[in-house]
């Protein structure tokens, strides 16, 4: 067993080695750009990307028609969100609707248009970090011109119920546009059932390589986009650059491999996630962040309380996770989902995610629950926190001394 | 975030890790940090008659470097008098475990930490 484990599958994923495979043939050997018209180089190219293409859209069950090829997730975020506020801003209005736990790819690109004039309304999740259809509904005006709601959540992955307010979206001229970074391979998408205009994919987190991602623009009813972009006309016009063929067919292949394996390596993958929740859950006052029912099969996220986050991040050096507490400077920045569950900076500050991937094995998984017994044990017997609760002092009526 | 050896050590192998019995006349307790900044320490002093630092023990929640800066200062209280343990300066903490800028704050707080004990102390024996 390799030290340290690797369970952080949602920051990013190892691309499969049969995936790799594929690609190589398409840096040295079949070299040409896909938009060389007047030779082979340029045709067997072309017919790389567009056979990556419908199995990127096959996935999702959509049209390779309606396949946009991005650099990843955050350019596909930012092209339909501008894209889309700004060729409808004039006929639809100024208004943006999403929800304040969403990624910082669509929360920052929103700032941005509200630097440009739009107005947003952020929605504040439920305890579980879910949000409300009726919520949704309500904060819907005939101005907004376009909605954004993120399938499951990078951090407590959670699923929104993103077919229900797709209907609403349709209901009221509203393009509804869903960051899938999270979701693609990992869930059933399936966009010719679902009310979706624009959904951003990306490839890394789907065992294919960084650097290359997807938008889909649905065709009927048909949206438009004003282009980030510009130069050559690639992609219909919508995005500008010469196709990265070698990543375009990575991708092409970590979908077409997603869409074969997903049923079975979804249930894996749960069996392993909840052998480790229930392993851990003897230890006392541990918090699971996050719905558990409406929530991706590779998600943990859990808060250790009275324990410190970074010494807790130190003491489980032998698993690779992420932590809910940003503290590597000065200030200290507790997970922003997390605080927006309501959860105290205490506990956003000792959140672990775990997050399971296609190569995580039992053995690791039996590894990791006995490391947190013994440190979570090792880091309470430091804390003069967990000594005053099992004192049966409420903590929150302490006066500290706050320095 | 790379930190020292001493600090790693420290942290890996906690001295004087536990508690005094703080209705102990001869105890001081210091608590100081807020669990909402991330740090709390609890420093104590076992104080002798001849006003010598017998005994220290600490709990800290708080990053490694936090844990780090208490585990050292129950080392250097222990055989001083209180008024040479109140001399103990953060920077000397600081410089000892070679902290990073962004964690001076904890050598900052196991100072104020080493204050609050010796203030508890003198509070219990009326001066």
């Amino acid at each position: 067993m390799k030290l340290p484990i690797y369970l952080d599958y949602s920051a990013t994923t190892p691309v499969d080695p049969r995936v790799a495979e594929k690609m190589i043939p398409w840096l040295s050997e079949h070299f040409g750009n896909p938009a060389s018209r007047s030779h082979p180089y340029g045709w067997e190219a072309e017919k790389a990307v567009e056979e990556a293409r419908e199995r990127v859209a096959a996935l999702v069950n959509a049209d390779a028609k309606e396949i946009v090829w991005t650099s990843g997730a955050t350019e596909s975020n930012n092209l339909a969100l501008k894209g889309a506020a700004h060729f409808y801003a004039a006929s639809k209005g100024r208004h943006i609707l999403t929800v304040a736990t969403e990624h910082k790819a669509v929360l920052d690109t929103v700032k941005e248009l509200e630097r440009q004039g739009f107005e947003a309304t952020y929605l504040m999740p439920q305890q579980n970090g879910l949000i409300t259809v009726e919520q949704f509904q309500a904060a819907l005006r005939p101005d907004t011109v376009i909605a954004s709601v993120m399938a499951v959540n990078n951090e407590i992955g959670v699923i929104q119920p993103i077919a229900e307010l797709g209907e609403l979206c349709r209901a009221n001229g509203t393009l509804f546009h869903v960051d899938a970074a999270q979701a693609a391979g990992k869930m059933p998408l399936d966009l010719a059932r679902l009310n979706v205009d624009l959904m951003s994919f990306s490839a890394h987190k789907a065992y294919g390589p960084k650097g290359i991602g997807a938008l889909y623009v649905r065709r009927k009813p048909r949206v438009r986009l004003e282009p980030q972009m510009h130069g050559g006309g690639h992609e219909r016009g919508l995005r500008s650059g010469t196709l990265p063929t070698h990543q375009i067919v990575g991708m092409g292949e970590a979908f077409r491999l997603a869409r074969e394996e997903m049923g079975s390596e979804i249930e894996r993958i749960r069996a392993l996630r909840d052998k480790l929740l229930k392993g851990i859950s003897d230890i006392e006052e541990v918090y699971v962040n996050g719905d558990m029912e409406q929530r991706v099969a590779h998600n943990l996220n859990v808060s250790f309380n009275f324990v410190e986050g970074e010494s807790l991040i130190m003491a489980i050096k032998d698993i690779a996770v992420s932590s809910g507490s940003a503290c590597t400077s000065a200030s200290l920045e507790p997970s922003y989902v997390l605080r927006a569950l309501g959860r105290s900076d205490e506990l956003a500050h000792s959140s672990i995610r775990f997050t399971l991937g296609r190569f995580t094995t039992e053995e690791e998984i039996d590894y990791t629950i006995d490391l947190l017994h013994a440190k979570i044990a090792k880091l309470r017997d430091l804390s003069p926190l967990w000594e005053m609760y099992k004192e049966g002092i409420d903590l929150s009526t302490v006066q500290w001394a706050a320095h | 975030m790379s930190y020292s050896e001493k600090v790693i050590d420290h942290y890996e192998n906690p001295r004087n890790v536990g508690a005094l019995d703080k209705d102990d006349e001869d105890v001081g307790t210091g608590m100081v940090g807020a669990p909402a900044c991330g740090d709390v320490m609890k420093l104590q002093i076992k104080v002798g008659k001849d006003g010598v630092i017998k005994d220290a023990k600490f709990k800290t929640y708080g990053c490694g470097s936090a844990i780090a800066s208490s585990s050292l200062v129950t080392e250097w209280v222990k055989g001083k008098t209180i008024d040479e343990a109140l001399a103990i300066k953060n920077t000397q903490i600081a410089e000892e475990l070679a902290l990073p800028p962004v964690k001076i704050h904890c050598s900052i707080l196991a100072e104020d930490a080493i204050k609050a004990a010796v203030a508890d102390y003198r509070k219990k024996k009326g001066e």
